[in-house]
């Protein structure tokens, strides 16, 4: 097969060379997948994972409160204090992880509820040119710059602004104080309250949410579904025994953006909401201005655990398959 | 795609759930409107609505800014850089996984997915720590090695995805016929995969261009575009130069997008799907 190149290339020096090299590589194939492989996993291995790496082993390492210095002298406290009922510190740092636990299921729960519409109107009523439309619509919001849209929505919260406008002229104030006065989601004002904060999640992830969930409506056949009402199912009950166990695994997938995103987020938290750390906080306030590094990485580990679990269950939901 | 005739035989979509789909729709535009609305706002320190009138002197003052400016070249510089190392390492990446099956195989590919998988958080300090163990303070280069590292994974998955539907065969025609390796990566496989190399390049742009969590690990003193974006926030007296700052980065970041979906439409790899 490769001789065959041998006949047609005039035989100067560099030509042969080339020929050579080329017929080697196309026998040698490992070779030729080591030397492609080479570089990406150079990169990858010494670069992130050893920096992975070489972070969990810190999570190990002790640091002194007095000299705010790290020693690497080897100590469990770093994860007693996020584990260990027992240990001064695990109630103020358990509070961080279910803080931030509990935004991520409310912001993956609002999501799904209000991406599921969305994503049936797109796969099922929008056809030829306008899928696109459509398509394009809801990758725009996506893509658009990250921090802009966070900024714009403390632009909307603010006392003054469009919200407060809204509902000033629907007569609306007494129910927004009543709202704002509910223990949990409340606060003083729109943009210091859980209830803002959540709003500002779920909006810049929804995207995410969209896309996959109507992926995986857009694979479900259409005769399914008329083979259901033929055999004489309610549209409702269509929907509930055919549609979503259908659909559920794009769903899934969708979470694991929504979830994930929120659970590592620390920008948000801070711009939109009442005091109280994430998780992505508590990391970055460890590591800067305390120094605190062997803490920092002891707290990473509780989302890299958390994902790792969701991964597992969503891989057995089939959200892999989806995606 | 869904058959001619189901779509012919397709009632109309109940109201509500029109309402719900385009409710969605303009609750995911609104804020993007919003941005656009007060960069040409008159008020100079508030958000107060209804706005108070239109000008356009804020964008002259922005584009007189040293601080913008310099946000906008340092940002420009690292998403070029970052892009064209991530196209390099996760295109010989692509190449090398979409056919063989070797040992260690779905090791690596789990590993190409965990820059996405992992919160940025985790990215970040992680080489944070690293650069502090190699006593490297942040720079330029740092930022440039976080960004360059997940950018590699969108290019990595745009290109595998038109990789698997290129058929082997064109490359072993092409060494019949006599070509060497050099000319039928040239003449037969790049043809391939160019699209995807640029689409997958340009979304690699884009993200780095918006980046703000592993690089706030990154940056040390730096400011790329988003950062100084989230340090303008804390300034009430900048508002209007912020505004139109916000607006420019968001036009900035749509065209490539546009561009990226332009590339990829009709096959199979989604531009974005890998964000």
């Amino acid at each position: 097969m490769a001789s065959a190149s041998l006949t047609l290339t005039p035989p100067t020096h560099l030509a042969r060379w080339r020929v050579q090299l080329s017929t080697l590589l196309y026998r040698r194939s490992t070779l030729t997948l080591f030397l492609l492989l080479a570089p990406p996993l150079l990169w990858f291995g010494v670069i992130y994972l050893g920096s992975l790496l070489a972070l969990l082993a810190q999570a190990f390492y002790t640091f002194d409160d007095f000299t705010m210095a790290v020693s690497p002298e080897l100590t469990l406290d770093n994860f007693r204090a996020i584990a260990d009922p027992s240990n001064p510190l695990f109630g103020a740092n358990i509070d961080i992880v279910l803080r931030t636990l509990g935004m991520a299921s409310a912001v993956t729960l609002a999501s799904a509820l209000l991406a599921f519409p969305i994503a049936y109107y797109m796969a099922r009523y929008v056809h030829g040119r306008w899928k696109g439309v459509w398509y394009i619509a809801v990758m725009l919001p996506m893509w658009a710059s990250y921090i802009v849209k966070a900024y714009s929505w403390t632009v909307i919260l603010a006392k003054g602004g469009i919200v407060y406008w809204l509902i000033g002229a629907l007569g609306l104030n007494g129910v927004l104080e009543a709202i704002l006065a509910l223990p949990v989601i409340g606060g003083s004002s729109l943009s210091t309250s859980n209830l803002g904060r959540f709003l500002v999640f779920t909006y810049i992830w929804l995207p995410f949410m969209i896309l996959p969930t109507q992926a995986a409506l857009e694979r479900v056949p259409p005769s399914l579904l008329q083979a259901s009402s033929d055999l004489g199912a309610t549209p409702a009950q269509t929907f509930r025994t055919v549609l979503l166990p259908l659909a559920f695994p794009g769903v899934v997938a969708g979470s694991i953006f929504t979830f994930s995103l929120t659970l590592g987020d620390y920008i948000i938290p801070t711009l939109v909401g009442p005091s109280g750390y994430f998780i992505g906080n508590m990391v970055y306030t460890m590591q800067g201005s305390i120094g605190n590094i062997p803490m920092a990485a002891a707290f990473t580990v509780v989302p890299i655990v958390i994902i790792t679990v969701y991964l597992a269950l969503a891989k057995r939901l089939g959200a892999f398959d989806a995606l | 795609m869904r058959s001619d005739t189901a779509s012919g035989m397709q009632p109309a979509a109940p109201l509500w759930l029109r309402g719900l789909a385009w409710g969605g729709l303009l609750f995911l535009h609104f804020p993007l409107v919003v941005v656009c609305l007060y960069a040409f706002n008159t008020e100079a320190s508030a958000f107060s609505f209804p706005l108070q009138g239109f000008t356009l002197h804020w964008f002259e003052a922005a584009l007189a800014r040293e601080d913008v400016l310099q946000a906008i070249w340092l940002s420009l510089k690292v998403a070029s850089g970052a892009t064209l190392l991530a196209l390099l390492l996760g295109g010989l990446a692509a190449a090398a996984l979409y056919r063989r099956n070797f040992l260690g195989r779905d090791a690596i590919t789990v590993m190409l997915s965990l820059p996405i998988a992992l919160p940025g958080i985790v990215t970040g300090i992680a080489l944070l720590s690293t650069f502090k163990l190699a006593e490297v303070d942040p720079n330029f280069w740092t930022i440039l090695i976080g960004h360059a590292t997940f950018c590699m994974v969108v290019v990595y998955n745009n290109v595998i995805a038109r990789f698997r539907r290129m058929p082997y065969s064109l490359v072993e025609a092409s060494m019949d016929l006599g070509a060497d390796s050099l000319q039928t990566f040239r003449h037969v496989v790049l043809p391939q995969i160019a699209t995807a190399l640029l689409a997958g390049g340009v979304l690699a742009f884009a993200l780095s261009f918006d980046e703000i969590i592993v690089t706030t690990f990154t940056a040390g003193h730096e400011k790329t575009l988003p950062i100084w974006l989230l340090n303008q926030l804390g300034r009430p007296r900048d508002v209007p130069i912020t505004n139109v700052v916000a607006m420019l980065v968001m036009l900035l970041t749509m065209g490539p997008i546009l561009l990226a979906w332009k590339l990829t439409q009709g096959t199979e790899a989604v531009a974005g799907s890998g964000k």
